[in-house]
């Protein structure tokens, strides 16, 4: 059949996001792509955690709401997901655990205490039985054990996969395909790993989540990659400490969600008007305040939009996979240092933490931009006038250069000033930044478009991007994507949109934030088709939706 | 121009033609030519070049020697000068980063990164321009305004006690305390050089006067006095912390000037230094990461 969804769920603590990726390990190894929804609640120990892994031939980036296998730690697991379960599923419980269950038991207690192994061996027993019922070898569960648990506990890992694998049987069989084994990363991972592809040297962050797993994936690799990556007292500090960190020449980027960029915003409009580059990695949650703190959402659209007192250029992208973020966050730190504006890059909990195949081979680069840096000659003034509105740069420490950067209206040097004049001449100086990105970002696939164009246009941004072009499909529709939100590709979208039918606008969201936009700059963004409960849309789910549009 | 502006002649290039818009008699006019004293001197005798110097500011008067001084400047936001001044020290370890900040910028709006540059012992100069009152918003109690002060937001009174900043650094780590006064300013040069040379975070409280706001002339003329050699002994923190509280900002009592405290320690800085020394090819080790990957 070509595609299987698993889903394994249990109490927060028993390491099910890391059985996930496992479960995505193995089908990568047999040539499939793979997706994983991680769910949880904002607790450490106890409720109910579950993660939904997808394999398929082809690539994927969303969950279906049914299931093949369903791994059940605990009775909730199958209670909650009874609508995930159909004819063909295959259970697989704990029955130390689980009370009702009907499909195979196995008493997990009693095989870690035969085998004297750490209770969190557990997920190896499930791992093994999933292999078994899905025909998956015995070489290929091991080889994935192999590559994610840690020398020292891979024997009694072994064993109790092993006593897993013999507990069931053969109940279907997952073909090995032809495709190569790609490892699996997640969207945070992927931020930081484009980040420095980008020529990221510092990154600055509080931890807040969906992106504090940027912040730990860097910190963790500081050394490997040559980076410095640095937690301050808050998230003011947070963009201070990379404004001081750019001024003096080192490229940096800083990462949050909405709390954290409300704090941010001060330093993001003296950002604005000293013109010093940042890039800013802004994970959506649901809100308002605390909201769903583990939950995803694309309710800050605006919010990134306009933050900031004052009018200032900055570069807003919304990737919506592995590749896009890669190419796209390389992409915002270039232009963020080539017009020393503020650029964001807005994923949400959906991309940050959600696991895909990543296909580095098929990743196309854009070009490398570079900062404009002062040639040394004359008297150095920090934001000379030129034709396209950015001034050279220089840092402080080099010879014959006063460095001087200001947050009042400023002249030329940098010194303050409020002469009408002097005033006006600096404000249209940072306004034709804009002209110059907008301009720029012509060349630059700006707005996506997905498949043929027979039942209509399915417009979406961000995250549901996979949903929508696996929706597509079904109902003989064409999706729009608009990468870049800010400035927005006006041109792009008109050319991607003629024709466009029938139009629906899919968004995470209770307002239709896309489709302000869009009207904001004279677009009919049809009809919305929107989901605010803090989960993204299972691909059937939004067929369904969408039927309502294009039925 | 204020008649008290001392003629700056060694430094006279670091002046820069920006209009100077404090008032007659304000404090600040010290504290800009000993800070240019400071500089001129420092790059003389040690070695330091001019273009190694950089100022941040805050938002209030104080923040406008960013103007006034022809030497790097990053003319910041309200409360935030610190952890930019850590940013880049962090970016490029040669240069010499000195905060000039207001007791309402700093000890109100930005206190929490004046306590964790101070935790951390950022390798940075802190000089506080401490006039207890806000000038440039005319008139209203600052963190270190005495209890009773009448500001134009609180007509009938501060029924607070002012915090004393210099026993809030000590206990948050600060590895070198100061105090000056803005009418002895050679006193006032010797410490700035001494809290710009010392390897760690470096902190001096100025008592400021606001010619317009609060002339506390006569009451520092009447009640400080320069610390003698041996009379507090700066290595040890009790010592330190004794002298540091004979006087509250509060309560008349005798007022030090000097320097209080000043330890060596592993500076915040250093632990990051290695990590982007020779800027290697990242795209290199990004594409070893990835394939690497399980």
């Amino acid at each position: 059949m070509g595609e299987y969804s698993v889903l394994i769920g249990g109490k927060a603590g028993e390491g099910i996001n890391t059985a996930g990726l496992s479960i995505a390990g193995l089908f990568s190894r047999l040539g499939y792509r793979t997706y994983m929804y991680f769910d949880y609640p904002s607790l450490i120990r106890g409720g109910h955690n579950f993660a939904i892994i997808r394999a398929s031939e082809r690539t994927i980036g969303a969950h279906r709401t049914l299931v093949d296998v369903l791994l059940a730690f605990d009775q909730k697991s199958i209670e909650n997901h009874r609508q995930r379960i159909h004819a063909g599923t295959t259970v697989i419980y704990d029955a130390s655990q689980v009370v009702r269950g009907e499909g195979y038991g196995l008493p997990l207690d009693q095989i870690v205490e035969e085998e004297k192994a750490p209770p969190i061996t557990k997920n190896s027993a499930m791992l093994g039985a999933l292999a078994r019922v899905a025909g998956i070898g015995r070489e290929v569960l091991e080889d994935v054990l192999r590559v994610s648990v840690p020398a020292k506990h891979l024997d009694s890992n072994l064993r109790v996969a092993r006593r897993g694998y013999d507990a069931v049987e053969d109940v279907f069989t997952v073909e090995r395909l032809d495709g190569p084994a790609l490892p699996v990363l997640t969207g945070n991972e992927v931020t930081g790993f484009g980040l420095v592809h980008g020529g990221l040297e510092s990154y600055v962050a509080y931890p807040m989540t969906p992106t504090s797993n940027l912040l730990h994936f860097l910190a963790n690799r500081a050394e490997g990659l040559s980076i410095k990556v640095l937690h301050p007292e808050n998230e003011i500090s947070v963009i201070l400490m990379a404004l001081g960190l750019a001024y003096a020449g080192e490229k940096t980027a800083i990462g949050t969600s909405g709390g954290g960029f409300c704090l941010m915003t001060e330093g993001l409009s003296l950002a604005g008007m000293s013109e010093i580059p940042v890039t800013i990695v802004m994970g959506q949650r649901p809100g308002p305040s605390t909201g769903l703190p583990t939950y995803t959402s694309q309710t800050d659209l605006h919010f990134v939009l306009n933050a900031g007192q004052g009018e200032f250029p900055r570069f807003v992208v919304a990737p919506g996979d592995l590749e896009e973020t890669y190419t796209w966050s390389a992409t915002a730190l270039m232009l963020s240092w080539k017009y020393q504006v503020p650029s964001i890059i807005l994923t949400d909990k959906t991309l940050a933490e959600g696991a895909y195949s990543f296909d580095i081979g098929a990743v196309i680069p854009h070009p490398d931009q570079e900062s404009v840096l002062w040639d040394g000659s004359g008297e150095y003034r920090r934001y000379a006038g030129t034709e396209d509105g950015v001034s050279p740069l220089a840092f402080p420490g080099r010879e014959d250069a006063v460095v001087k950067v200001n947050s009042y209206a400023h002249d030329e040097t940098g010194f303050t000033t409020e002469a009408s004049e002097e005033v006006l001449t600096s404000r249209e100086k940072i306004h034709r930044k804009e002209e110059s990105l907008s301009a720029e970002l012509t060349t630059y696939p700006a707005v996506m478009t997905y498949g043929a164009r027979d039942a209509g246009t399915i417009v979406c941004w961000g995250s549901e991007k996979w949903a929508c072009i696996e929706a597509a499909e079904e109902l003989g529709c064409r999706v729009v994507q608009p990468l870049v939100l800010a400035p927005f590709p006006a041109r792009q979208w008109k050319e991607a949109m003629v024709g466009a039918g029938k139009v629906a606008c899919v968004e995470n969201n209770a307002t239709g934030e896309l489709a302000r936009l869009l009207r904001q700059h004279g677009f009919d963004p049809g009809r919305p088709v929107l989901k605010h409960d803090g989960r993204p849309f299972a691909v059937d789910e939004l067929v369904a939706r969408l039927g309502e549009v294009f039925g | 121009m204020s008649p008290e502006q001392p003629a700056g002649k060694a430094a006279g290039g670091l002046i820069t033609q920006a209009e100077n818009t404090w008032c007659p008699g304000c404090g600040n006019f010290s504290i800009q030519h000993m800070m240019k004293s400071a500089i001129a001197e420092l790059s003389e005798e040690e070695g330091i070049p001019l273009e190694n110097f950089v100022l941040l500011g805050g938002i209030g008067c104080h923040g406008k020697l960013m103007d006034y001084l022809n030497v790097n400047s990053f003319y910041g936001i309200h409360g935030r000068a610190i952890p930019a001044a850590t940013g880049i020290r962090l970016a490029n370890p040669d240069l010499k980063v000195i905060c000039h900040v207001g007791d309402g910028d700093t000890y109100a709006e930005g206190l929490a990164h004046l306590i964790f540059a101070a935790k951390r012992n950022s390798d940075i100069t802190v000089i506080v321009h401490d006039n207890r009152v806000y000038g440039l918003t005319t008139g209203q109690y600052t963190p270190t305004s005495p209890s009773g002060f009448k500001g134009r937001s609180t007509p009938g009174g501060i029924t607070e006690h002012p915090i004393n900043p210099l026993e809030m650094v000590l206990a948050a780590g600060a590895t070198h305390i100061a105090r000056g006064y803005t009418k002895k300013v050679r006193h006032l040069k010797d410490l700035f050089k001494e809290a710009i040379m010392h390897r760690g975070f470096s902190f001096v409280d100025v008592l400021q006067i606001c010619a317009t706001y609060f002339n506390l002339t006569d009451y520092y003329n009447e009640h400080a006095y320069e610390l003698a050699e041996g009379e507090v002994e700066t290595g040890r923190f009790e010592s330190a912390q004794g002298k540091i509280r004979e006087w509250d900002y509060d309560r008349e009592a005798p007022i030090a000037l000097g320097t209080f405290y000043s330890v060596e320690r592993p500076i915040y800085e250093e632990h990051f230094q290695a990590l982007t020394a020779g800027n290697p090819d990242r795209r290199a080790l990004v594409r070893k990461a990835i394939d690497e990957w399980r």
